[in-house]
C-alpha cells in the first residue's frame, strides 16, 4: 500500500491530491512503525507527518495554487540517480544482519544498558524517553533547535503580517458563516488541548513527549484558525506573544543544561539537580520536555500563521 | 570552567542565537554575535593549545560515558578546524554590521544574526563532535541556517539559489543519515571512536561499503565535489556579500574535515584506500574540477560568481591532497583548509566593500576602482596573489606541499594540472586587476570613496594573516604535518 501511494503521488498532477496522498503515506508509515513495535516513532509520524505537515502543505497551496507547472527537464537523469541509489541500498542491505535476530550488533552493544539499567539510572519506565531526554539529550536539544531554525527561516522569508487584513469588506460577507463547524470546533478544542497536556506530562510513562504534545497543541489552535478566521485567532494568541515563547522553549532546554553545568555536572547531566540522582533526572526530563513542547507548539503555530496571513493577502 | 570548554564552544553561539531572537533588537543582536564569535575563538585557541601535544579531550554530555551518551572529542585535527571556523567568524561578524545595512532590510537584521549564530554553532558542532548522529543533527542546524542566510540576498535569484541548495543539501543530509543508519545496524553504536573499533573485523561487509558510499556522496554534496557542485556558484553569487564570504571561508572547510574524519577516524585509512580505492575517484574528480572550474571562472562576468567557481577549483586541490594518499598530500589538504579560508575571506570581503560603495560587484562596477578605493583593491590584489600561489603568501605554502606530494607519487600529469590551473588563476585575477587599475571609471557610474574603517579593519586583519602565515608557516605546517601523520597511521 505504501508503494502504491508513492506511485500515485508521482502520477498525480493536482497538488491538492498529492498533499492528501502524502497524509495517507504518513499514516501508513505510522502503522508500519506500530507493527514494528516502535510506538513512540509511530506517534510522532502520525502527529507530525500525517497531521501538521499536511496542514502546512495545504497552507502553502493557498499561496501557490493547485496545479504544478510542467517541469523543464526530462525525467531521465533523476530516474538514473534514483535507480542507482536504490540499487546501492539493496546491494548494501543484502549483507545486513538479519532483521529482528536477537544476536544482532544493534541488540548486543549499546541497547542492553538502555533496556536493563535505564529504570534504575534514569528512573522512568518509558525507555525511549530515557534515551531521548537523558542519554542522548543533547541530540534532542539539537532537534529542537532545528525546529527553531526552521522558524527563523520562515520568518525571514515570508514573515507574519500582524495587521488585520486591509480589506474594507468585513470577512463575514464573502465567507458563509459556519455555525456547525464552529460549534464542533469549540467542542473539540478543549479535548485536544487536554490530550496534548496528557501526552506532554505522561511521556515518561507511556508513548509521547514534548514533540508530539507540541504538535497536538498547535493543531488545536490551527483548528481554531481554520474555523474562526485569522483575526479572531490573533485576538486569542498574537504572534508577538508566541515569538518570544519559541525562543524561551529553547532557552529552557539549554538553560537546564547550563544549570547542571553550574552545579558541577557536565552539560545536561540532570543527576546533579537533586540530592538523589534519580530524582534529579526526573526534574531535568520534565524541564526539558516542557521546553521541547513549548518551542514545537509555538513554532508550528507561527509557521502556520505565516502561511495563512500570506494566503489571505493573496486571496 | 576549563573542563567545560568543548561544550561551551558550541553551546555559547547556539543559546545566544535564541537569546538575541528573544530580545529582538538589531544592535543587541550584533553586539552579542560579535562577542560570541570572539569567545568562540578564544575557546578554540585554548583547546588547540591543550591538545597540541597529541592528547584527546573527551567531554561526555549528560554525564553518560560514550558510547551510551554523546561525547565531544577534541584532537589536534578538529581543534585546528575549530580555530579556522571561529577565527573567520571573529573577523567577519564585526564586518557584517555595516555590510548588511546596505543589503538586508532593517526588519530582518535580528533574524540575520540569529541565523548567523546558528550557522556558526552548527559548523563548530559538526567539527567538534565525536558522535556520528550528533554530527547529522548539527549539520541540519547549520544547513537550515545557511539556506536562510542565502535567501536574504538582495538579488532575487538568491531565492532560487537557496531553494536549489535546500534540495541538494537535503539529499546530501539524507545520504549521510542513511550511511550513519547502516553503520548503526552493523555495529550498534554511534560513537565515532567506538565505531572505528567495531568496524575493524567487518572489512569485507557489503553493508559497510554501502555505508561508506552513502557517506562520501552525502558529504560530497555538502562540499560541492564535482559533479555535485551545481548548487554552489548560484548560492555564493547571490547571497549577501558577508554571507558569501563567511560560507566560502568556512562551510566547505567543515565538509572537507567531515570527509577526513569519516574516512580516517571511522573507516580507517586501510579501508578507504586499500579496499574502496577512494583515491582513484578523488584524484580524477579533483583534476576535472580544478581544470574546468578554473576555466569557467575565466568566463564569468560577475566577480562574485568568478570567485565561486574559483572556490570549486580550490576544493579540487583539497580533494587532490586526500587522493594523493601520502603525508605531503594530506598536509597540503590541511594547510589549504586554513590558507584557502584566509585568501577567499579577503577576496570576498573586498568584494563586499565594493558592493557596499557601488551597489554591485560585476566587472563593470569594479572598473577604475584602483584609484578610488585604493585600500580595498590592494586587499583584493593580495588575496588574488595568494590564490595564485605567489611566494610570501599563504597560497604558496599549500601549493608547494601539493606539488611536492604529486612529485613524491611520481604523478607528473597531476603536477602539470596544478601548474596549468595556477596559470588560469593568474588570468582571471588579472582580468579584475586590469579593469580596476587600468580602465577609466565609466562616465555613468558615480565616483565613490574608500570604504569605511569598520570594514577595512577586519579585511586588513585577514590580509595581514595571509602574509604572516605565508612568511612564517612553521606553526600551521607543524600542526598539519602532525595531523597528517596521525591520520595515515600505519599506511606506507
Amino acid at each position: 500500500m505504501l508503494a502504491a501511494t508513492a506511485i500515485a503521488v508521482i502520477r498525480q498532477h493536482s497538488l491538492f491530491a498529492i498533499v492528501m496522498l502524502f497524509g495517507i503515506y504518513s499514516l501508513l508509515s505510522a502503522s508500519i512503525f506500530v507493527v514494528l513495535d516502535a510506538v513512540d516513532v509511530a506517534f510522532t509520524e502520525a502527529a507530525v507527518g500525517a497531521g501538521i505537515s499536511t496542514m502546512l502543505m495545504l497552507g502553502t497551496l493557498v499561496i501557490t495554487g493547485h496545479h504544478e507547472r510542467t517541469p523543464k527537464h526530462g525525467p531521465v537523469l533523476p530516474l538514473v540517480v534514483v535507480m542507482l541509489t536504490g540499487a546501492v541500498l539493496v546491494w548494501g542491505t543484502l549483507d545486513m544482519p538479519p532483521f529482528g535476530a536477537a544476536d544482532n550488533p544493534v541488540h548486543q552493544h549499546v541497547a542492553p544498558r538502555y533496556i536493563e539499567d535505564s529504570p534504575q539510572e534514569v528512573g522512568i519506565p518509558n525507555m525511549v524517553t530515557s534515551v531521548l531526554a537523558s542519554y542522548r539529550a543533547y541530540d534532542t536539544m539539537g532537534e529542537v533547535i532545528v525546529v527553531f531554525a526552521a522558524l527563523v527561516g520562515v520568518l525571514a522569508l515570508i514573515g507574519i503580517r500582524e495587521q488585520k487584513s486591509p480589506r474594507p469588506v468585513s470577512t463575514t460577507d464573502d465567507k458563509p458563516p459556519r455555525p456547525v463547524l464552529q460549534v464542533m470546533a469549540k467542542l473539540l478544542i478543549p479535548y485536544i488541548m487536554i490530550f496534548a497536556l496528557y501526552v506532554q506530562f505522561h511521556g515518561e510513562y507511556g508513548p509521547g513527549g514534548g514533540f508530539q504534545a507540541g504538535v497536538i497543541f498547535a493543531s488545536a489552535i490551527i483548528l481554531y484558525v481554520l474555523t474562526f478566521g485569522l483575526d479572531d485567532a490573533y485576538a486569542l494568541v498574537a504572534p508577538s506573544v508566541l515569538r518570544p515563547l519559541a525562543a524561551l522553549g529553547v532557552l529552557l532546554y539549554g538553560g537546564t543544561g547550563v544549570v547542571t553545568m553550574l552545579m558541577g555536572g557536565t552539560f545536561l547531566n540532570y543527576s546533579v539537580l537533586a540530592d538523589d540522582p534519580v530524582q534529579g533526572q526526573l526534574y531535568g526530563i520534565i524541564a526539558i520536555e516542557f521546553g521541547v513542547g513549548l518551542t514545537v507548539a509555538t513554532v508550528m503555530m507561527l509557521i502556520f500563521y505565516a502561511f495563512i496571513s500570506r494566503g489571505e493577502k493573496a486571496a | 570552567m576549563s573542563m567545560h570548554l568543548p561544550a561551551l564552544q558550541v553551546i555559547i553561539p547556539l543559546l545566544l542565537a535564541a537569546v538575541i531572537f528573544l530580545f529582538n533588537n538589531a544592535r543587541i543582536a550584533y553586539i552579542v554575535s560579535v562577542a560570541a564569535s570572539w569567545l568562540c575563538l578564544a575557546i578554540a585557541i585554548q583547546l588547540l593549545l591543550l591538545v597540541n601535544d597529541g592528547s584527546v579531550i573527551e567531554y561526555a554530555f549528560g554525564g553518560w560515558e560514550p558510547p551510551w551518551g554523546i561525547a565531544y572529542n577534541v584532537d589536534q585535527l578538529n581543534a585546528f578546524v575549530l580555530v579556522i571556523v571561529s577565527g573567520i567568524a571573529a573577523i567577519m561578524f564585526p564586518f557584517s554590521w555595516r555590510s548588511i545595512q546596505a543589503e538586508i532590510p532593517a526588519s530582518l537584521h535580528v533574524l540575520f544574526y540569529t541565523a548567523l549564530l546558528l550557522c556558526l554553532a552548527g559548523l563548530l558542532g559538526m567539527t567538534i563532535t565525536g558522535d556520528a548522529f550528533n554530527f547529522f543533527v548539527l549539520l541540519e542546524i547549520s544547513s537550515l541556517a545557511t539556506y536562510t542566510l542565502i535567501s536574504l540576498g538582495k538579488d532575487r535569484r538568491s531565492l532560487s539559489a537557496a531553494f536549489q541548495y535546500l534540495i541538494m543539501g537535503t539529499i546530501g543530509g539524507t545520504f549521510i543519515l542513511l550511511g550513519v543508519g547502516l553503520l548503526y545496524t552493523l555495529t550498534g553504536t554511534l560513537n565515532m571512536a567506538d565505531l572505528a573499533e567495531r568496524i575493524g573485523p567487518l572489512q569485507a561487509s557489503r553493508t559497510l561499503q554501502a555505508a561508506f558510499a552513502f557517506l562520501v556522496v552525502g558529504i560530497g554534496l555538502k562540499l560541492a565535489m564535482f559533479p555535485l557542485h551545481l548548487w554552489l556558484p548560484g548560492a555564493y553569487a547571490t547571497a549577501p556579500s558577508v554571507v558569501s564570504a563567511f560560507l566560502a571561508a568556512t562551510a566547505t572547510k567543515v565538509a572537507v574535515y567531515a570527509l577526513l574524519r569519516f574516512m580516517f577516524g571511522v573507516f580507517g585509512a586501510d579501508f578507504a584506500y586499500g579496499e574502496m580505492h577512494v583515491e582513484l575517484m578523488l584524484v580524477s574528480l579533483a583534476l576535472v574540477s580544478v581544470l574546468f572550474a578554473s576555466l569557467i571562472a575565466l568566463l564569468q562576468r560577475g566577480v562574485k560568481r568568478m570567485l565561486a567557481y574559483s572556490s570549486l577549483a580550490q576544493i579540487g586541490y583539497m580533494l587532490l591532497g586526500i587522493g594523493l594518499a601520502n603525508v605531503s598530500g594530506l598536509t597540503a589538504t590541511l594547510l589549504h583548509l586554513f590558507n584557502h579560508a584566509l585568501m577567499k575571506g579577503v577576496l570576498f570581503l573586498a568584494l563586499a566593500m565594493v558592493f557596499y560603495r557601488t551597489g554591485g560587484s560585476s566587472m563593470r562596477h569594479m572598473s577604475g576602482l584602483g584609484r578610488q578605493m585604493p585600500w580595498t583593491m590592494a586587499a583584493f590584489v593580495v588575496g588574488g596573489l595568494s590564490l595564485i600561489g605567489v611566494p610570501l603568501t599563504v597560497g604558496f605554502i599549500s601549493k608547494w606541499y601539493l606539488i611536492l606530494a604529486s612529485i613524491e607519487r611520481g604523478w607528473w600529469p597531476v603536477t602539470a594540472v596544478i601548474l596549468v590551473a595556477s596559470l588560469i588563476a593568474v588570468m582571471y585575477i588579472w582580468r579584475v586587476v586590469e579593469v580596476a587599475y587600468f580602465k577609466e571609471r565609466p562616465a555613468d557610474l558615480p565616483t565613490v570613496s574608500e570604504a569605511p574603517l569598520s570594514l577595512l579593519l577586519p579585511t586588513w586583519t585577514l590580509v595581514a594573516a595571509n602574509i604572516y602565515f605565508g612568511i612564517n608557516a612553521s606553526v600551521t605546517t607543524g600542526i598539519a604535518q602532525n595531523v597528517a601523520q596521525t591520520l595515515l597511521g600505519g599506511v606506507q
